[in-house]
């Protein structure tokens, strides 16, 4: 069981810096969201992992707590990408500076 | 009678306020009769309560009448205290004397001048003020009344405000006599706390009690109050004021800037003789000051072409005479010569105003010349106003005051044989310089068309003057020459006695050496004038005496000097300071405000994955420090 | 009660102002000018009423002392007491205050309601600075003064105002947080040491600070009051404001807000810190001797005449600071002749530079010149307050400026010698105001018109109150006599240890309020 966890978390671990590669080396905003959704989930695997392991049901709650939030996230965050899309006419995230100095 | 002293100060003053608040709206015949009519009042007070006085003399020897306390803070409580004692007295009598002379001839003399009122407005102020310098009781309010001689000395010099010169004249005059103001102040601090009062006979009574002779207090003491009588006398150092002074109008030359403001440094010294007595250094400071400057402005007087410039400058050695006479203990001879002079240097300015007026205003004694028979009464009156400058012997009165001073110079306690031969130098010099101008203006053929003739208003003070310069001398003759003591026995109640020194009693070679010095000044002018004028261009030829000549023409160098030296860098550092160099201070505080806020918002890019990188960069470093350590 | 009824009536009149100047742009004009004349009114009845008995007085120098609870948790009450100082102050600034309504009768044509609004509020704000006797409170009001001044610089001032009320704002803003540090360190001590939290003046006076500390607190109080003074090196917000602020801006900058700096030392310095006072007195003489020169000769060399006088203001309150730390009877009452003549001879030059401002439209002294031959009237009185700035005897000035220096030179000898020789300067400059001003060839043709009859009663005033300062000031002395010998006994001249128990202060409140109004 032991080794079992330590390979479960190396797998969320490996999920997580994939998800932070991608939202720091996509341009396109939808990607960034995706990759913001695959941290999202190899958090929700650790928690996942974890509570199995001690045996505590506080790991699946936080799992199900996450889901609700990344479907929130996801339904904010494409209704804003919808909004920048008509305003810009580009999901370029380096055209989009607007907040400079 | 005694007690209607209050309205001799008061009468100009009331004059002032009138012609100040409505001078607009009277009419000049008004405006005459206010501003002369006040100081004429006064002047016919002086003398009644004069002879009041001197006939039934008080017990203390003087009089005092305080009209109320001025303030009153702690220990210090000056008031507001007229004392006439025989020396106010005798300045009293020559300022509101002179005053309403002078004031009914610049009624003739200013008639066409548009402003009228202001000029006597300011003219009784002056007269004011002066009073209430003379009269004060105590160092404050004689301070006020130092101060308001210069206010309206600044005020009159500058009349004619629109010619920006004789602005920057009034300005010198209040500025360079403020300097000597300046320490007079510091003067009476150290005066009150040494004595606890600045009333003037407290101190006086207190002075030698508590301070032993040549104590160096009164060393300090002396010299800071010499120091405010300096300035206001235009002696050396602060001379260079008097000659740019006569940018102002005549009868304000002949009013201030000889007969009586300058005076002032004479009134205070011998007023405060104790303290000088009680200090021997600085009685010689004093004598040498006054010889110093009778020598250097009559040199400069020898070479001036502007008939005012001239006065000027011998007005400033005049009163280096007294000074000298005050230095070596002759108290009653300086206040005797004060008097004479005071007669026959305001008629002399008078005179020259009147010949200046007559000429359309013509200030160069180069463009003059033949006015002796155009103008008979202005010839007479100005050649006994030059006789008695140039103490012509016997008949002038200035040979009676100049006299008795060169004669204590080499006898009297503080005196010495060196004091004494500048001072007959000196005579010379005057005699000379006096020659001059009288030949250049008067003698030799006319240069410029006379237009303007003075008026009944203008000759009738002439003449009075002129008789005083000729018979004034008569109150005081000399030792081996009657011996008539009237003026210095009347002062002898409040100065002391000239101590002559062992064995000097044989006046008479001096007498006659002063008699030689001023013959041959008059017979050398006349020589090099009159008779052979070619002789002044010859002497002309030569470079060094062109220099000398130059340089003593600009008041042997000391304007320049005090411009190099204190003016300009002064001007300077205003300049280049205009910004305020504190202020860079807090501009600089804000420019690194600025510069961080800028640097810092550098970061702020924008670029959203600049922020995730350095989320992440963070994280790392934390959780990292977490493990390490 | 007439204290607070008097910041009522100034806060209601600015409010009603405020409001009815929607309507009607001449009620605010009279409105002011009613309120202002009330408090005047109210002031000068009081005093003459008091005058008589100040004398009698022998050890309790405050004349009324009304108590109200505020925030009794905290030890806040709404505490106002005056004593002569006080009063002398409060005449000054309600009669500042009419004259500053009168001279902006025509001046100000825009948002005229909310001009006299601020205008009253600032008033407001240093009638109760004057008045507090609550450290929380006088912080309070510390604050009530500035905000209004900032808008009054911010809103009517000329072309670079809203730098200059940035400047000012900031500067006395960051000088007034030090002191609110030191207000509440100054009440956690007292509070420590006996268990009683207040911010009351009379129970804080004589609580036992540790030396350093001491020092401290007391820095941070100066430094709030020299900013507000100024003292060389903290006036350069000075300059900046008087330039840019409208004509009563100035004058109520020069003639009151710089007072409350001078009022503060005197009031709290002095009183809660005096070993730490008797400290710094060396260094803070110099500091005003540094003053009064650098302030005269800067001054000589502006070109912006409003300029130039707010730089004569800095040399004239370095004789302020010069006479407040020579600790002794006259140069303490010259100190208080200082604030009151200063107030009107400065005051008077800005009115004045206002006046020409208003008709020739610039500031620039090198675009003047010969005006004395339009209005020979204003020259005249121009040359009266050059004269007063100069310190001529016989005018206010010179008593106030002889008084603090014959004070100062017991104290120290050198550094008086130093502040005479501004005398000097002060002449250079006055007079270098005239010429340029009045005197000179004339530049304009265009008529320019001299006095109107409001400006005569203006000037009048001030050149009456200038001259009979000069002359008696015997009722001025008198009125802060009591305090200011309180004052000086604090620092006993012959033994250098001070001794703090000397100064206790009894306010009337323990004695069952004797005076009630």
């Amino acid at each position: 069981m032991k080794s079992s966890i330590e390979i479960v978390m190396l797998l969320a671990g490996l999920l997580f810096v994939l998800g932070i590669a991608g939202v720091i080396i996509r341009k396109n905003i939808i990607f960034m969201l995706l990759s913001v959704e695959v941290m999202l989930n190899a958090s929700g695997l650790a928690f996942v992992a974890a509570g199995s392991r001690w045996a505590q049901p506080d790991g699946q709650v936080m799992f199900i707590f996450i889901l609700a939030m990344a479907a929130a996230e996801v339904s904010i965050g494409l209704a804003l990408i919808l909004q920048i899309y008509h305003q810009h006419k580009s999901l370029d995230i380096d055209k989009l500076k607007e907040m400079k100095g | 009678m005694n007690n209607l002293l209050w309205l001799i100060p008061v009468l100009p003053f009331a004059g002032f306020l009138i012609l100040a608040l409505a001078g607009k709206h009277l009419s000049r015949v008004w405006v005459a009769l206010i501003g002369a009519g006040s100081v004429s009042l006064s002047a016919i007070i002086v003398p009644i309560i004069g002879i009041g006085f001197l006939s039934h003399p008080p017990a203390t020897g003087n009089y005092s009448q305080t009209l109320w306390t001025w303030m009153q803070v702690g220990d210090f409580n000056p008031k507001i205290t007229l004392f006439l004692d025989a020396l106010s007295l005798v300045f009293v009598f020559v300022i509101t004397f002179i005053g309403a002379l002078i004031h009914i001839y610049s009624a003739g003399f200013m008639a066409s001048d548009k402003d009228y009122s202001r000029f006597f407005a300011c003219m009784n102020l002056f007269v004011f003020s002066m009073l209430l310098l003379v009269l004060a009781d105590n160092l404050l309010l004689l301070y006020l009344g130092w101060e308001g001689v210069g206010l309206c000395s600044y005020l009159l010099i500058g009349f004619w405000y629109e010619n920006p010169v004789n602005g920057y004249a009034a300005r010198k005059a209040f500025i360079i006599t403020r300097i000597g103001d300046t320490a007079m102040a510091i003067g009476l601090f150290v005066i009150f706390y040494q004595f606890g009062t600045l009333a003037i006979p407290d101190i006086l009574t207190k002075a030698p009690v508590l301070w032993h002779q040549g104590a160096s207090i009164a060393t300090i003491t002396a010299l800071l109050l010499l120091a405010g009588g300096v300035g206001k006398s235009a002696q050396l150092p602060l001379q260079t004021w008097l000659p740019d002074a006569m940018a102002g109008p005549s009868p304000v030359s002949a009013l201030i800037h000889a007969a009586t403001m300058v005076t002032a440094g004479v009134y205070l010294i011998s007023r405060m003789h104790i303290i000088f007595q009680l200090s021997p250094i600085a009685q010689m400071i004093v004598a040498v000051i006054g010889a110093a400057t009778l020598f250097i402005a009559g040199f400069s007087a020898l070479t001036q072409y502007d008939i005012k410039r001239v006065l000027a400058y011998s007005t400033i050695s005049q009163i280096g005479y007294m000074f000298l006479a005050l230095g070596v203990g002759a108290w009653a001879a300086a206040i005797f010569h004060f008097m004479i002079h005071a007669f026959f240097k305001a008629l002399l300015f008078l005179a020259a105003g009147a010949v200046i007026e007559a000429l359309h205003h013509e200030h160069n004694i180069f463009k003059m010349g033949g006015l002796k028979n155009k103008l008979p009464v202005i010839f007479w009156t100005f050649l006994i106003g030059s006789a008695s400058l140039a103490a012509l012997p016997l008949i002038s009165a200035g040979f009676y005051s100049k006299d008795q001073i060169l004669w204590y110079a080499w006898a009297a306690e503080g005196g010495n044989p060196l004091l004494w031969f500048i001072g007959l130098l000196g005579a010379f010099i005057t005699a000379v310089y006096t020659t001059r101008m009288m030949i250049l203006v008067f003698w030799g053929e006319a240069k410029t068309e006379i237009g303007h003739r003075p008026g009944k208003l203008m000759t009738v003070p002439l003449i009075v003057l002129a008789f005083f310069s000729l018979f004034a001398g008569f109150i005081e003759l000399p030792h081996n020459f009657g011996h008539f003591r009237l003026f210095s026995d009347l002062l002898q109640q409040v100065l002391p006695e000239t101590i002559l020194k062992a064995g000097m009693n044989t006046e008479l070679q001096f007498q006659i050496l002063a008699l030689l010095s001023t013959l041959g000044g008059i017979y050398l002018a006349y020589v090099f004038y009159y008779k052979q004028p070619q002789r002044i261009e010859k002497l002309k030829q030569s470079r060094f005496v062109m220099n000398l000549y130059l340089f003593w023409f600009s008041g042997w160098g000391f304007d320049k000097l005090y411009n190099t030296l204190i003016v300009k860098p002064i001007v300077f550092m205003a300049n280049v300071n205009k910004n305020d160099v504190v202020d860079k201070l807090y501009q600089g505080v804000t420019f690194i405000t600025i510069r961080l806020y800028q640097s810092l918002s550098f970061t702020q890019s924008g670029s959203l994955r600049w922020y995730i990188m350095g989320l992440v960069i963070g994280a790392i470093i934390i959780l990292s420090m977490q493990i390490m350590l | 009660m007439i204290l607070i009824y008097v910041i009522g009536i100034l806060m209601g009149g600015g409010l009603l102002s405020l409001l009815l100047g929607q309507w009607n742009k001449n009620l605010p004009r009279w409105i002011a000018l009613c309120t202002v004349l009330v408090g005047f009114i109210a002031f000068v009845f009081f005093w003459i009423n008091q005058y008589h008995t100040i004398n009698l007085r022998l050890t309790n120098t405050w004349m009324i002392d009304y108590r109200h609870d505020w925030i009794p948790s905290f030890g806040i009450s709404f505490h106002l007491a005056i004593d002569g100082l006080s009063l002398l102050l409060l005449v000054l600034t309600f009669f500042l205050g009419i004259l500053a309504v009168l001279c902006s009768w025509n001046d100000v044509k825009e948002r005229v309601g909310f001009y006299y609004f601020n205008l009253l509020w600032i008033l407001a704000g240093i009638s109760g600075v004057f008045m507090a006797v609550d450290l929380f409170l006088f912080y309070f009001f510390w604050e009530v003064m500035l905000i209004p001044m900032y808008f009054l610089i911010g809103i009517w001032g000329s072309e670079n105002r809203v730098y200059a009320a940035y400047k000012f704002f900031i500067f006395t803003q960051a000088s007034g947080l030090l002191m609110l540090l030191a207000i509440i360190g100054l009440y956690f001590i007292h509070g420590r040491n006996t268990g009683v939290y207040t911010f009351n003046y009379f129970e804080l006076l004589g609580t036992a600070i540790p030396p350093h500390i001491a020092f401290w607190l007391m820095l941070g109080f100066m430094i709030a009051f020299v900013v507000k003074l100024p003292i060389v090196p903290f006036h350069t917000w000075l300059p900046d404001a008087h330039s840019e602020a409208p004509t009563a801006g100035s004058l109520i900058l020069a003639g009151l807000l710089l007072k409350t700096g001078a009022y503060g030392i005197l009031r709290f310095v002095l009183p809660l810190f005096p070993e730490a006072a008797h400290d710094l007195a060396p260094w803070a003489m110099l500091f005003g001797v540094i003053g009064i020169i650098y302030g005269a000769i800067l001054s000589y060399s502006q070109t912006d005449l409003k300029r130039l006088i707010a730089y004569t203001s800095v040399s004239h309150m370095g004789f302020v600071i010069l006479g407040i730390f020579a600790f002794n009877e006259l140069a303490l009452q010259g100190v208080v002749m200082q604030l009151v003549t200063h107030a009107i001879s400065t005051g008077a030059l800005f009115i004045m530079a206002g006046m020409l401002k208003e008709r020739l439209h610039t500031r620039n002294i090198n675009h003047m010149g010969g005006l004395w031959t339009q209005m020979p009237q204003m020259g005249a009185i121009g040359m009266l307050f050059a004269m007063a700035s100069l310190g001529l005897p016989g005018l206010g000035n010179f008593i106030a400026e002889f008084l603090i220096l014959l004070g100062a030179f017991k104290a120290n000898v050198l550094l008086t010698i130093m502040a005479t020789i501004g005398l000097v300067f002060s002449a250079i400059y006055s007079l270098r105001i005239v010429q340029k001003v009045f005197l000179g060839p004339s530049e304009r043709s265009d008529y320019i018109s001299d006095f109107s009859f409001r400006e005569i009663v203006v000037m009048a005033a001030l050149t009456l109150s200038i001259v009979w300062l000069g002359l008696y000031p015997q009722p001025v002395i008198n009125t802060v006599k009591l305090m200011v010998n309180k004052l000086a006994h604090i620092f006993p001249p012959e033994n250098k240890n001070v001794q703090q128990e000397n100064y206790q202060e009894i306010p009337l409140s323990t004695h069952k309020y004797l005076v009630k109004k």
